[in-house]
């Protein structure tokens, strides 16, 4: 007797059910569908070392968030080197970058690009260009780098925009004799990559490279020691 | 000459529209002989005459990845929001949007070459699509439908001629023409429903002046891109339509014959009914 009102209680309300399956089908798509759309934008292309952002940027994850993929800086740029990046380009797409090897930071003094900003994802805050950050040269090239091999080619100093401070000629002994090396402080280089344009090998040898890349980072990792 | 006349008038709104998206196509793309343009920026933010105007949608979805927004942004978001909160949101899709002109195009071939087949697609989705690109957003960090949304892309990409921005355009011309009969715009944009229920109490509307006119042809109905907001005008249980899902494109202006339909702004409170019953549509 007791089963047989259990089940009339169940068919009583098939409304009820349908509503419910409906509901579980309904987040069951959801969440598959987020998790996709989720794995769909991870796997989109990251910033590559390659490519810089204009002056006054955000750190890259705070700057992919607040860029709204306008242009305005692209269009603010007095000498066109900056571009949105399309599907294809390693950077998010709609997101502003240039090449320094292609065409390097002009550094304007009254920063054009970052006051065209409509958001703050170049900050408003810099105000010198020369504190500027967009990442930092690094001499990677010391097998090719024809001021290893004891010529003095220096390009890289002269062009600098903050000359004589940001990449200077320190001189080293070595069993060719004494080699001028052009060596960066990394405390005054802004990244422009006028260095990197104007190196005169086919790939250059010094190269402008986000901060924790060309430098690393200090503090200890903990596989170092075991 | 009176048939130009009657061509003109009988597509009114259609050639207003027209003009409005290609002259705010060119305020960015046609650079002015004294350099510059009268447009900068794109959809996404732009600077009209030194004002900054900022889409809402996108700054949601800025907000949503994290981000602190600038002062300047804000502003050009509630300009933008206010107007269409005022007027009526999908002001937007038929009279700014680039992706209409596609997409518009894409539902007179269907109607020319007569391709009857229709995958139905809720209309919620789109909806969905919306709560989806913010969750994506808040979960990822990034711009969720700024990757693939085709209106920016076609300002970024097209215009200059990039593979990318063409495959996608012509993927949603396709599909309006092949799969969903107004696919694109009704069913999947997620601007589109932003706007819809930005725009929801905008006060641009649609009024039945002369409800003793119609009779009930329900031309106007066949050629509306999203139909089910003019039925309650049609059969009489309403004076204005008040769906935000109206994109005030005024294709139905266009087509009726009789004058019963023009297109009203009134900001007074109540809006009165004269001389036709209230029925509630339950």
């Amino acid at each position: 007797m007791a089963d047989k009102t259990f089940v009339a209680a169940e068919i009583a309300e098939p409304e009820r059910r349908k509503v419910f399956r409906k509901i579980f089908r309904q987040l069951g798509a959801a969440t598959v569908i987020t998790m996709f759309g989720k794995a769909v934008l991870d796997s989109r292309p990251a910033r590559a070392a390659s490519v810089l952002r204009p002056p006054g940027a955000l750190p890259e994850p705070e700057f992919n968030a607040a860029c709204i993929r306008c242009g305005l800086c692209v269009e603010a740029c007095p000498y066109d080197i900056l571009h949105l990046a399309s599907w294809s380009d390693p950077a998010p797409t709609g997101t502003p970058y240039f090449v320094g090897r292609r065409d390097p930071c002009r550094m304007c003094p009254d920063i054009p690009c970052a006051r065209a900003c409509p958001t703050g994802a170049l900050s408003p805050l810099l105000t010198d260009i020369k504190k500027a950050d967009m990442g930092v040269a690094v001499l990677v090239g010391h097998e090719t780098c024809l001021n290893y091999k004891g010529l003095t080619c220096s390009i890289c100093v002269r062009v600098c925009p903050i000359i004589g401070e940001a990449i200077s000629l320190k001189s080293i002994k070595n069993e060719r004799g004494v080699l001028q090396i052009p060596t960066v402080d990394s405390s005054k280089c802004t990244g422009c990559g006028t260095c990197e344009k104007h190196c005169v090998l086919s790939e250059a040898a010094i190269r402008v490279l986000p901060r924790e890349l060309g430098l690393g980072v200090e503090g200890a990792q903990s596989v170092g020691r075991w | 000459m009176r048939r130009l006349q009657a061509v003109l008038y009988r597509n009114r709104w259609l050639f207003s529209r027209r003009i409005v998206q290609l002259l705010i196509i060119a305020a960015f793309a046609v650079e002015l002989a004294a350099g510059g343009y009268f447009a900068q920026g794109n959809l996404s933010s732009s600077v009209w005459f030194g004002i900054g105007l900022t889409d809402p949608y996108i700054w949601l979805q800025s907000l949503f990845a994290g981000a602190p927004l600038g002062k300047a942004a804000l502003i050009g978001v509630v300009i933008v929001a206010v107007f269409y909160l005022l007027l009526g949101g999908r002001i937007y899709c038929s009279w700014v949007c680039p992706i209409n002109l596609v997409t518009d195009l894409s539902y007179w071939l269907r109607q020319k070459l007569n391709i009857k087949s229709n995958y139905t697609l809720s209309k919620n989705l789109r909806v969905a699509i919306l709560v989806l690109s913010l969750l994506l957003s808040l979960l990822s960090g990034t711009l969720a439908w700024e990757t693939i949304n085709p209106i920016t892309l076609f300002q970024r990409e097209l215009m200059w001629g990039s593979v990318a921005g063409a495959t996608v355009l012509a993927s949603i011309f396709l599909f309006d023409i092949f799969v969903t009969r107004r696919g694109w715009c009704s069913h999947i944009c997620p601007v589109g429903a932003f706007y819809s229920e930005l725009g929801r109490v905008g006060r641009l509307r649609v009024k039945a002046t002369q409800a003793g006119a119609c009779h009930g042809c329900a031309e106007c109905i066949k050629v509306c891109p999203e139909p089910h907001v003019l039925a309650p005008v049609v059969s009489k249980k309403a004076t204005y339509v008040t769906h935000g899902d109206c994109t005030r494109c005024g294709a139905c202006l266009d087509q009726c014959s009789t004058g019963a339909l023009a297109m009203n702004l009134s900001f007074k409170k109540t809006s009165a009914f004269k001389g036709i019953p209230v029925v509630s549509s339950d």
